[in-house]
């Protein structure tokens, strides 16, 4: 029997039972649904992350405090300069110290996040200032009081002028604004970009931290291609800095973008596959669903059965059609839910969830979907197949 | 020329400790054209031998050729392509696909038809049932049809492949006197323009109309009559019609 021929029968017998066909799907139909949508789900927070890390810059070399906690940290300022003199392939280099931090000045006061950092640092970020100027290498080592903020902490305290020449207090240390960057938005994962204040990281070291070491050296490598080739000579360099004996393990750890994205979406990646296995159960219980009902078609069209294999058909045909009438209820099932899933993901990113759904997904869930449909058809129809003709078309 | 040829027909099955022997020892020779009616009580063996004949089941001894081919070592798909071709079927219960039209019922074998490639499936189905006089009821669905329209459809089914035979299971049974001599001057008349039948009855006056009768009892042959007078075949004494 010819492959169309099956089709169109298997569409008949299936249209014959509309309710019963729709309820069989049903299974399939939420289980492809709500894999698609769990899977897109999470691609998007993944994507997320990246974006996120992406915006800090494009070939970025992050050095940061060995992991563990007994680990000591003894990054310092001079590592930088070090780095910033020695390293070839380092494009820019800057030492960070972060501080949670209320500013005051203005109209009032605002809670934010004080960055003491070098002039460096806007290039690896690639930023730049909208208003006034930035910090120079001077101020930085003569560890002067001056600012650069963000737009938001501009709006929030200076909301009617300009901001550039007055003075605010950070930790009722006050410092000159002379600054204040481009607006950066929020960022993928909706954080405020702009609730920002830089200040020099001598400065910061000693007023705002009290503390010489940095929590991380941020460097950007001359060229994307030369990041392999920066994070060596940034190691060797630092072990130098530190001195290593060669046996000794690193009191640093350094990442590269690649790896911080990474190590970042990895926990969005483990939730995502965790998400579609459980939506992956309950296409397997759909499956179950439809060879439960291919079973009782099967019993009950046992004459018609017989009726086939009287006129000459043979077993691999009946087989064959109960198969395809599983596979098309399922695929058709995999279809509906395939566009349900699409449907359901606009209206999540309406909503402001981000939903990334892969060609290559849709296609492996369809086929996944006609695995189901082969994997629980073929016991139903194996048994419609294994039936004799004489006792088939004695049933009633 | 003989079309079925039976030699030592013996199908015996086993139940437990006893063995019920439902043919036991059957040679039955039947040639090209005939009009045969296996007759016996039931638990004779008839519906036994009828289900040899169609292939749908095998004797445990004995040969069976079929249009000169030795059945017997045949597999499941040759077994179901032989019915394909060289047999039609017509039960007492109809066996029509419910819910699917006339034409789409007789075009059924054909679609088994592994040799039919290209063939035109409907026209031959409409053919077939216009052969049997329902070319207006082509798109009429089982229930739509009365009991000896839906025997008439059941014969098309069986003719559209032109087999070397058709074997008919009580094809009156479910029917009334009138609708089973149209039924039967139906076969009649395709027997007339050359097809084979075999006819299982244990209705004497349906029997009639065979050229031949076989008597099964105890799963043996016990008397065969022939009918050398073919004026003698005519219509039941009830319905006093011209069949």
């Amino acid at each position: 029997m010819k492959a169309s021929t099956l089709i169109r029968l298997s569409l008949r017998s299936i249209l014959r039972n509309r309710m019963r066909s729709l309820l069989t799907t049903l299974g399939i139909i939420i289980g492809v649904c709500s894999v698609i949508v769990m899977v897109a789900v999470g691609e998007g927070s993944q994507a997320s992350i990246r974006d996120n890390i992406s915006s800090m810059g494009t070939n970025l070399i992050m050095i940061t405090p060995p992991r563990g906690q007994n680990a000591a940290n003894r990054l310092v300022i001079e590592d930088v300069e070090k780095i910033r003199k020695e390293g070839a392939y380092v494009g820019a280099a800057s030492g960070v110290v972060r501080s949670g931090s209320t500013v005051v000045g203005g109209i009032g006061n605002w809670p934010t996040t004080v960055y003491g950092v070098e002039p460096d640092y806007l290039r690896i970020k690639e930023w730049n200032t909208g208003a006034g100027d930035f910090f120079t290498e001077r101020d930085v080592n003569t560890r002067v009081k001056k600012a650069v903020i963000g737009t938001t902490v501009a709006k929030q305290l200076f909301p009617d002028e300009d901001p550039v020449g007055k003075r605010f207090r950070i930790a009722n240390t006050p410092f000159d604004i002379v600054g204040v960057l481009e607006s950066k938005g929020s960022n993928a994962m909706g954080s405020d970009q702009d609730d920002i204040v830089m200040v020099p990281l001598s400065t910061a070291i000693s007023r705002l931290r009290r503390s010489k070491y940095l929590q991380s050296i941020e460097i950007s490598a001359v060229s994307e291609d030369r990041m392999d080739d920066a994070q060596a000579e940034v190691e060797t360099i630092l072990r130098e800095a530190h001195r290593l004996g060669p046996d000794a393990d690193n009191d640093f750890s350094v990442m590269n973008q690649a790896q911080i994205i990474e190590m970042a979406s990895s926990i969005a990646k483990t939730l995502t596959m965790l998400l579609g296995a459980i939506a992956g159960v309950s296409l397997l219980v759909g499956g179950i669903g439809i060879m439960n009902i291919m079973l009782v078609s099967v019993t009950e069209r046992t004459r018609e059965i017989g009726i086939r294999l009287s006129v000459g058909a043979r077993r691999r045909d009946i087989l064959r059609q109960f198969l395809t009438e599983s596979v098309v209820l399922s695929l058709s099932g995999g279809l509906i839910g395939i566009l349900l899933a699409v449907g359901l993901s606009h209206l999540l990113e309406f909503v402001g969830l981000r939903a990334i759904i892969s060609p290559f997904f849709i296609l492996l869930s369809a086929g996944f979907a006609a695995a189901v449909g082969i994997f629980f058809g073929y016991y139903p129809a194996h048994k419609a197949s294994a039936m004799n003709p004489i006792d088939a078309l004695r049933a009633d | 020329m003989a079309v079925i040829e039976l030699k030592g027909i013996k199908r015996h099955y086993a139940f437990g400790e006893v063995t019920v022997k439902a043919l036991d020892g059957v040679d039955v020779s039947i040639e090209r054209t005939e009009f045969v009616a296996i007759m016996g009580a039931s638990g004779s063996g008839k519906s036994t031998l009828m289900n040899v004949i169609g292939c749908l089941d095998v004797p445990s001894s004995g040969t069976y050729i079929l249009d000169g081919l030795d059945t017997s070592g045949a597999t499941d798909d040759g077994l179901a392509d032989i019915r394909n071709k060289k047999i039609g079927f017509v039960f007492q219960g109809f066996n029509l696909l419910q819910k699917t039209t006339a034409l789409e019922n007789v075009e059924l074998p054909l679609l088994y038809d592994r040799a039919g490639g290209g063939r035109n499936v409907e026209k031959e189905a409409r053919a077939a049932l216009e052969r049997v006089g329902l070319g207006e009821r082509l798109h009429h669905i089982p229930n739509q049809l009365s009991g000896g329209q839906q025997q008439r459809v059941a014969i098309a089914r069986a003719l559209v492949t032109r087999p070397a035979i058709i074997i008919a299971d009580e094809p009156t049974g479910n029917l009334d006197t009138e609708m089973s001599n149209e039924i039967m001057s139906l076969f009649k008349e395709l027997n007339e323009s050359g097809i084979t039948i075999v006819m299982v009855t244990h209705e004497a006056d349906i029997a009639l109309w065979a050229g031949r009768k076989i008597v099964l009892r105890d799963g043996r042959v016990i008397r065969e009559e022939h009918k050398t007078d073919a004026a003698a075949v005519r219509p039941l004494p009830a319905d006093g019609g011209t069949a």
